[in-house]
């Protein structure tokens, strides 16, 4: 009898985590959470200029296609980045690292997704969309028995311009929002604006960037709990779209759609800022345990 | 709308002004950040381009393609961000001969002067509007250097209103992104 009670004890299966993993990957590429969807008609709402409109005109109009073809939004279908929660009483009899690497393959054969990732010396393509770290895990443990996953396709031309600045402390406050702003205004058109903006202020050089790219995880919808930070994202946002740079970069009064912010503790001499920034195609999914099934959550 | 079709002579690329809209018919050619260097070599070397690019417009971006027993699908191929060529862009253009850029983000100022110069348009598509690009794509021609990998790769493709697109850098010199640095 005892193989039989460890089976139960068992939550979940392999093939059914790979087969929820690989459904999100699916769902993330064809579809967007519903608040981008909103913010962006909001934002063709607020344009005045022609060019400014047409360039939501094409992502609207672009976002519909992809939906009722089930093709992905952006033929650069991105990396992948798995944030996990995972509760320490929770047996899983799989290799989780290895079960992601599959799903990966799989969705790169079945949506079909584009093969993006090539070792960084030799630049040859591994076709297959996984590599050494690829697709990037972390990994949280909490308590009980509970399984969260986040996942955040996240393509090149954003990304590419991903910043980090080790502050003086004693600059705090506007040394922030210089860095954020620098940070946008040299991006320009390029991340594909309207963007979305995560900002990781604190920790140290690697959870900086953590903390920054998790905060683009965050619905438009959800205002920040903390009172401070959400003041700061709203001053940014203020300030950023006030520049002109626009829906791709080609005039306009959208230029972000949103700034997060996310903070933790740091060394008393150090104050590490990281910018992550999210194209307009802000792609996520997510899934939950629930009574033993792997749920993935619609975006909706 | 403007309509464009490749291939473009001096007298079709002078006639268009930041802000107009077009839209391209024909054929079109995607390049990126490996198939430029090869493309230099060869004509630095005097050799011939595996396909003339004399008055051809030039897509910055690698298609999202699946193969059906007809030949090649493309799903999803929006614009990539064309200021990773910067380096190469002038001489890439220069020598081969090109008339129009199609991408995303714009060109470094110096480079969109020296477009200007060369009788060259720069015309920006909505990046990240991968599957409308792809709705105009009638077929893929060729697909010429896949040892490159299919992003990387020159894919000729025949278009039909391909756009819109907004003509960014005009032979003027007038640069609409320069416009937001203000």
């Amino acid at each position: 009898m005892l193989p039989i009670l460890s089976k139960l004890d068992c939550m979940l299966a392999e093939p059914k985590f790979r087969a929820a993993i690989v459904e999100m990957l699916r769902r993330a590429e064809t579809a967007l959470p519903e608040d981008i969807v909103r913010a962006l008609k909001r934002s063709r709402g607020r344009e005045r200029g022609r060019i400014a409109r047409l360039q939501l005109d094409c992502m609207l109009k672009n976002l519909e296609l992809a939906k009722r073809i089930g093709a992905p939004i952006c033929q650069d279908t991105g990396t992948f980045t798995f944030f996990i929660q995972l509760g320490s009483e929770l047996k899983l009899n799989f290799d989780l690292k290895k079960a992601l690497s599959k799903a990966v393959v799989q969705a790169t054969r079945e949506v079909p997704l584009r093969a993006n990732i090539v070792d960084p010396f030799t630049r040859k393509n591994t076709g297959t969309n996984v590599g050494i770290e690829q697709p990037s895990l972390h990994l949280e443990l909490i308590p009980g028995k509970k399984l969260s996953i986040d996942l955040l396709v996240k393509g090149a031309g954003a990304e590419n311009w991903s910043r980090f600045f080790m502050l003086r402390p004693a600059d705090e406050g506007k040394a922030i929002e210089r860095a954020v702003l620098l940070t946008l205004v040299e991006a320009g058109g390029r991340p594909c604006p309207p963007t979305i903006v995560g900002v990781g202020v604190g920790g140290s050089a690697e959870v900086a960037p953590v903390l920054a790219k998790r905060a683009l995880l965050r619905s438009l919808d959800i205002t920040n709990p903390d009172a401070g930070l959400a003041r700061l994202e709203r001053r940014i946002t203020r300030v950023v779209n006030g520049l002109g740079i626009g829906p791709m970069g080609l005039g306009g009064r959208t230029t972000v759609l949103g700034v997060h912010v996310e903070k933790a503790a740091c060394h008393t001499a150090s104050l590490p800022v990281a910018v992550a920034l999210q194209c307009w195609a802000a792609r996520r999914a997510r899934a939950r345990l629930l009574n033993g099934r792997l749920r993935v959550e619609v975006p909706r | 709308m403007i309509n464009l079709s490749p291939p473009l002579s001096g007298r079709d690329v002078k006639k268009l002004r930041v802000g107009e809209l077009v839209k391209v018919n024909g054929q079109i050619v995607t390049a990126r950040d490996r198939a430029y260097p090869r493309a230099l070599e060869l004509l630095r070397a005097g050799k011939r381009l595996p396909l003339d690019l004399r008055g051809a417009v030039v897509y910055h971006c690698g298609p999202l393609a699946k193969r059906t027993p007809r030949g090649w699908q493309v799903l999803s191929a929006g614009p990539t961000t064309s200021a990773r060529l910067d380096r190469m862009q002038v001489e890439f253009v220069g020598r081969a001969g090109v008339r129009g850029l199609i991408g995303k983000g714009g060109v470094g100022e110096d480079v969109a002067a020296e477009l200007a110069r060369l009788g060259c348009v720069y015309l920006a598509f909505t990046g990240g509007a991968a599957v409308l690009a792809a709705q105009a794509i009638e077929r893929v021609e060729k697909v010429l250097w896949r040892d490159l990998g299919t992003a990387e790769a020159l894919w000729v493709l025949r278009v039909r209103d391909f756009g819109p697109l907004v003509v960014a850098v005009d032979t003027k010199g007038n640069n609409l992104y320069l416009r937001q640095k203000r």
